[in-house]
C-alpha cells in the first residue's frame, strides 16, 4: 500500500484518482509514525520548491523520508526536493541525490514553462518503465529541471538541453513529468511504482 | 542498471521537439455540453464526463471546459464536474468561464483542474493575472483572448467577442505575459467559425514575440488547415470545438497525418 506524504503543497485529488482508476490502494502520511504502516510512498509537490521545502521542514517529516528504505517516489516538485539544491529561491533541499535543479534560462531559447507532452527515454532494464515503449510521451509542467547526470539519470527528456525526466538513487525515484496525467503510459508507470520490489 | 546502458543514455540526443497539442474544447452550459455532438459510441452527447473520457481515449492532448453558465449555481456544478473529469480522465484539462476571484480558481485546481482559463476578468482587472500567478504559480493561469482585425489593427474583444475594446491585442498579450500568464489561447473571431483555416498570419507574428505557450484558435475545417498552422506558424497547439464534436475530423486520424507531415504528436 502507498503511503502518500501530505505535507500542504499542492492539490493531490488527481493523482489519488489516478491511483483509484488503477485499483492502487493507499494512504496519507501526516505523522512520521504513519510512515510504517505503508511498504512504498509518494511525495508530490507543486508550486514552488522553496515554499514546498519549507512546508516539508514545517510537517517534520524529512528526517523519516531521508531515512526511508523502501521505495520513494517524487513527482514534479516532489523530485525535486530530493536534490540537493534549486535555483527557485535558492533553496536548500534535502540532498537525498546530490543534483542540482535549475531553471530553463533565456539562453536556451525555449519557453518557460516547459508545458505538454515531450518524449522520456529510459535506461534498458528500468523497472518503472517495465512495458513502457522507449520514446513514449509523457506530460510536463514545469520552470526548473534537474541537471543530467549519467549516475543517477534513469530516463530524460530535451528541451533546449538535455534534462533528468527521472532520477533514481537506491529506493528513491523521482519523475518530472506527472504520470497521473500522462495518458497509459503515466497509468503504466504507477502501477510499475506499485509493484516495485 | 549496468554501465553500458548509462553510457548509451549519456550520449542519446533525442532531437526531439515539444508534442505538438491538439485540444478539443467543450461548451457546457448547467453541467450539460451544449453544441451538438454526433459521436457514434455516445451514451448521452450531452454529458461532458463522457465526452472527455472518449476525447482523452481517441488520444486528445488536453481538454478545456468553458462553463457558459449564467447562474448562482454555476460554481457548485462546475466543482461537481471537475472533481468527476478528474476522476475518468488521465489528460489534461482547463477550466474557464466565470472565474473572477481566487477563491474561484482555488476550488476549481483542488478539485482536479490543470489550469483555469480567464479572459474579460482580466482584461477588466489586468491585477487578477498577478494575484492568480503569485498564488498557485503561473503554469497554472491561461490568458484567453477573442481578437477581431478592424482597421488593419488588431483588437481584444469581450464576452464572446461581442463586445469590443480599444485595446491592441499584442499590447494586451504582452501584457498579460509580463503579469504571469503562463499561457495565450488566442482566439481569431474573424476565423472563428468560417472553417477556412487558422489565423496563421497573426498567430506567427505573436508567437515570435511571447516566451509562453501560445494555443491557436478560430477557423479549424479541415485536416490541412492543422497541417498549415502547425507548418506555418510554431505555435504549441490547436484548440477546436465543432470539428471535433460532430466528427468531420477525427483525432487519431489528424495525428497521423501531422505525424506524415513530419509534425511531432504524441501517437
Amino acid at each position: 500500500m502507498i503511503g502518500i506524504v501530505y505535507y500542504g503543497a499542492g492539490n493531490i485529488f488527481s493523482l489519488t484518482a489516478a491511483l483509484d482508476r488503477l485499483g492502487l490502494s493507499y494512504g496519507m502520511i501526516k505523522t512520521a509514525a504513519d510512515f510504517e504502516k505503508y511498504d512504498r510512498y509518494i511525495i508530490p509537490g507543486v508550486g514552488h520548491a522553496g515554499s514546498a521545502m519549507q512546508k516539508l521542514k514545517d510537517s517534520g517529516l524529512v528526517l523519516s523520508i531521508v531515512k526511508l528504505k523502501k521505495p520513494v517516489l517524487g513527482i514534479c516538485v516532489g523530485m525535486q526536493l530530493l536534490t540537493k539544491h534549486s535555483e527557485e529561491g535558492d533553496s536548500l533541499l534535502t540532498d537525498i541525490i546530490p543534483l542540482k535543479t535549475k531553471l530553463f534560462s533565456e539562453i536556451l531559447k525555449v519557453k518557460v514553462p516547459h508545458t505538454g507532452w515531450n518524449k522520456v527515454i529510459q535506461n534498458n532494464g528500468t523497472a518503472l518503465f517495465s512495458k513502457i515503449p522507449l520514446g513514449s510521451h509523457f506530460y510536463f509542467v514545469h520552470s526548473y529541471f534537474i541537471e543530467f547526470n549519467s549516475n543517477f539519470t534513469i530516463a530524460l527528456a530535451e528541451y533546449g538541453i538535455k534534462f533528468s525526466a527521472v532520477i533514481q538513487k537506491d529506493n528513491f525515484y523521482g519523475v518530472q513529468f506527472h504520470p497521473e496525467k500522462s495518458g497509459l503510459a503515466g497509468e503504466q508507470l504507477l502501477k510499475n511504482f506499485a509493484h516495485l520490489a | 542498471m549496468n554501465t553500458s546502458s548509462k553510457i548509451k543514455l549519456s550520449n542519446i540526443l533525442t532531437g526531439n521537439e515539444l508534442a505538438k497539442r491538439i485540444i478539443p474544447c467543450l461548451d457546457v452550459k448547467d453541467g450539460r455540453t451544449v453544441k451538438g455532438v454526433n459521436f457514434v459510441a455516445l451514451r448521452d452527447a450531452g454529458d461532458p464526463v463522457e465526452l472527455a473520457y472518449q476525447y482523452s481515449g481517441q488520444g486528445a492532448d488536453e481538454l478545456v471546459f468553458l462553463d457558459i453558465t449564467a447562474t448562482h449555481e454555476r460554481r457548485k456544478t462546475m466543482v461537481e464536474l471537475v472533481r468527476s473529469v478528474a476522476r475518468q480522465i488521465n489528460i489534461p484539462f482547463t477550466i474557464g468561464g466565470g472565474i473572477n476571484e481566487i477563491a474561484d480558481a482555488d476550488i476549481l485546481l483542488n478539485s482536479g483542474a490543470d489550469k483555469i482559463s480567464v479572459n474579460s476578468a482580466v482584461v477588466k482587472n489586468p491585477g487578477f493575472i498577478d494575484e492568480l500567478a503569485l498564488a498557485f504559480g503561473k503554469q497554472f493561469v491561461v490568458v484567453a483572448i477573442d481578437t477581431k482585425h478592424i482597421n488593419g489593427k488588431n483588437y481584444v474583444h469581450l464576452n464572446g467577442g461581442r463586445i469590443a475594446t480599444d485595446i491592441e491585442t499584442e499590447h494586451w498579450i504582452k501584457e498579460a505575459e509580463d503579469r504571469g500568464a503562463g499561457e495565450i489561447l488566442l482566439t481569431s473571431m474573424d476565423h472563428d467559425g468560417t472553417k477556412a483555416g487558422f489565423d496563421n498570419g497573426l498567430l506567427r507574428k505573436i508567437n515570435d514575440t511571447i516566451s509562453i505557450p501560445l494555443i491557436a484558435s478560430g477557423g479549424a475545417g479541415t485536416v490541412q488547415h492543422f497541417v498549415d498552422l502547425f507548418k506555418m506558424t510554431n505555435v504549441d497547439a490547436a484548440l477546436a470545438a465543432s470539428v471535433f464534436h460532430y466528427g468531420e475530423i477525427l483525432i487519431p486520424d489528424l495525428k497521423n497525418i501531422l505525424d506524415q507531415n513530419n509534425i511531432e504528436v504524441r501517437l
